[in-house]
């Protein structure tokens, strides 16, 4: 096991969003989160990457072994694609980017400064960032948002080759990955009910 | 009387309770002592020989001041129980303490730059006291608008809370900075607000009362201001609650 | 982190500010060589504000604060970096500038060592103090307003003691309270502070 989340609830904006989540997620195995705008799914994803508290619930993970990708890439545009993957290279303590590069065919791009790639070029460059971590369990929010259907499957193929060596991927998004070892998991039934008004501090959530 | 009782009041419902029973009693003895200081203090004192009838301010001017520090001195103390046992009641009441907190500076500066132009025949002197008084106002300042800037109830709280913690070290280390650079600027322009302890008894007692009826205004309006804070975060929350279900 | 943009406008805004201070209070070199120092240093620290909401506002808007916090570095670590960094960029050619603006106020000559050296001691509590202040306004839209008006009494004992230092130093008389005090003050903020900045951070990232 090497994420294990059990009776998670969390937060956005101080109101409960999701309440009684519990999952596990094996080495190889991928889970897609499911569920209608505003459900919490991007809270969700926060909370197990350790960005916010959770209100309640327990999220078990092997230290330093997390990494997590948002909406917004991290990309410094002044610095080039390679420059952009050796400063997270440094910062998680690995050297290499050339499997990184390779996997998202960022080769032609290594020299050019990441401001000057389009939309979909630099969500590559993003989520190229996820390989230099070599971190196992990748906790993707929206990955997908402005790549092309061959980009995608690209992204595809890193998240296989990433599962068959025993990482694990949390990944939130609407669109069919084509990932055949990949779970759905739906998280409409995990809707907070609102707190009674007589609770403790029921008023204020 | 065991001290854990008292966490009992940081349920917002049982606050609210507490402070509609309470709050009539003390606000009007809050009335009644100031009523009794000021008129004391004002009508029934003899003027001050050297002084003359401007050394009655004091009875505005010493219980405004006492209470500009002592509602920073609260703030602290909500502030620190908000981050250690994460009750809402504490934070809201550090916020509605600060707006009250800030009007008693001006007031002990007003009344200070009014009593100090006859004394010493200029509105305003970069005395240690007076300077650091301008610094807690503006240290009050920007506690009110960083409560007002955030959106989100609970982090506006912690980072409130943060910088009530921080910005006391740093209003301790400004008070001994401009005691040390006044010093350093003009030797012997001892401009000394210590009136206590030469005062005589027929200023002190109407002082103390006047004293005792700040004291009691401050928690009446606290009290008030806490729970209009409690009712305008309950609406915000049920406002929430209903965007979430449509 | 690296690759900011806009750090040099503090420098240009420290020459014009000394540049009308003689057209405000008159060009008398007596008056100017007496409050040099003081102006000197005020100009320092308003130089240092102007670029303290670049400290994290460009990490924020792309999504790398987000990701350093996921990261293996330590909150604190990141935070003091960014005050590292806002130094070697602000502060650092602010102190070097600093001389050659006291030869347009007419510096007496003693002053311009015990400038530098009040400079180079404070400015480093006003970036890691003023990092402080970014991290609690960097989710704000219109923070830099807030920004200065938080962080503006929190530079006030550093101010006090770094101007005394200087303008002791200008007139030759002993200084060394003042020094250790102001020393005192940027070893202490740059120890402790991190650890409030960080926590402000957790808390805007939530």
């Amino acid at each position: 096991m090497v994420l294990s989340v059990s009776d998670l609830s969390v937060a956005r904006g101080g109101i409960p969003v999701l309440e009684g989540v519990s999952l596990r997620l094996g080495p190889g195995e991928a889970l897609v989160l499911r569920g209608p705008n505003g459900i919490g799914k991007t809270t969700m994803l926060r909370t197990v990457a350790g960005l916010q508290p959770p209100l309640s619930g327990a999220i078990e993970a092997a230290p330093e072994s997390l990494v997590y990708a948002g909406h917004a890439d991290g990309i410094k545009a002044t610095l080039t694609v390679e420059e952009n993957l050796s400063f997270w290279a440094q910062v998680f303590g690995s050297k290499d980017v050339s499997a990184a590069v390779d996997a998202f065919d960022l080769d032609p791009l290594r020299r050019r400064p990441a401001g000057a790639l389009s939309a979909g070029q630099k969500r590559r460059l993003g989520l190229a960032r996820l390989l230099v971590t070599g971190r196992t369990i990748w906790v993707l929010d929206e990955p997908t948002v402005s790549l092309d259907v061959d980009a995608v499957a690209m992204f595809a193929g890193a998240v296989r080759a990433h599962l068959a060596e025993g990482g694990a991927a949390l990944i939130a998004t609407h669109i069919d990955l084509r990932i055949p070892e990949a779970r759905i998991f739906d998280l409409a039934p995990y809707r907070a009910a609102p707190l009674g008004l007589d609770d403790f501090d029921g008023a204020f959530l | 009387m065991n001290l854990n009782a008292l966490w009992a009041y940081a349920n917002p419902k049982k606050f609210i309770e507490t402070a509609d029973r309470v709050l009539p009693a003390v606000a009007w003895l809050a009335a009644l002592m100031l009523a009794a200081g000021l008129i004391w203090g004002f009508f029934f004192t003899p003027d001050d020989f050297r002084q003359g009838s401007t050394v009655k301010i004091i009875y505005l001017h010493v219980p405004a001041a006492l209470m500009a520090i002592n509602a920073w001195l609260m703030m602290l103390v909500t502030s620190l129980v908000w981050i250690v046992r994460r009750h809402h009641v504490s934070a809201l009441a550090a916020r509605a303490a600060a707006p009250v907190g800030m009007v008693m500076t001006l007031i002990a500066l007003a009344t200070g730059a009014l009593w100090g132009q006859p004394m010493w025949g200029t509105w305003w002197a970069w005395d240690p006291r007076l300077t650091s008084f301008l610094i807690l106002f503006l240290f009050y300042l920007g506690y009110i608008a960083l409560w007002e800037a955030i959106e989100n109830d609970d982090t506006a709280a912690d980072l409130t809370a943060i910088l009530c913690l921080v910005g006391s070290v740093f209003a301790l280390l400004s008070r001994y900075a401009v005691n040390f650079w006044n010093q350093g600027l003009h030797q012997g322009a001892s401009l000394s607000l210590d009136k206590e302890e030469n005062v005589a008894d027929v200023f002190w007692y109407p002082l103390l009362v006047s004293i005792a009826g700040f004291v009691l205004l401050f928690v009446a309006l606290v009290l008030m201001r806490t729970r209009t804070e409690i009712r305008a975060r309950r609406m915000r929350a049920l406002l929430a609650r209903e965007r979430m279900q449509a | 982190m690296r690759a900011g943009g806009g750090f040099g406008l503090g420098l240009a805004f420290f020459l014009i500010v000394v540049v009308l201070v003689p057209f405000g209070v008159g060009p008398q070199s007596a008056l100017l060589s007496t409050i040099a120092p003081g102006i000197l240093w005020l100009g320092a620290l308003l130089a240092c504000l102007l670029s303290l909401d670049r400290i994290l506002a460009l990490d924020w808007e792309d999504g790398s604060l987000d990701l350093l916090a996921t990261s293996p570095l330590p909150m604190e670590g990141i935070v003091s970096v960014k005050a590292l960094a806002h130094w070697l960029t602000t502060g650092l050619p602010l102190v070097l500038a600093a001389p050659v603006l006291g030869i347009l106020l007419n510096l007496p000559a003693p002053g311009f060592g015990w400038l530098v050296v009040s400079l180079a001691l404070g400015t480093p509590a006003l970036s890691v103090i003023g990092t402080f202040g970014a991290a609690l306004t960097v989710g704000l839209k219109r923070g830099g307003l807030l920004l200065s008006l938080l962080v503006l009494p929190l530079y006030m004992p550093t101010l006090i003691f770094g101007a005394e230092v200087a303008r002791r130093g200008a007139e030759g008389m002993a200084l060394g309270t003042p020094l250790a005090l102001l020393a005192g003050i940027t070893c202490g903020t740059i120890a402790l502070l991190p650890f409030a900045s960080a926590a402000v951070l957790r808390v805007n990232l939530r």
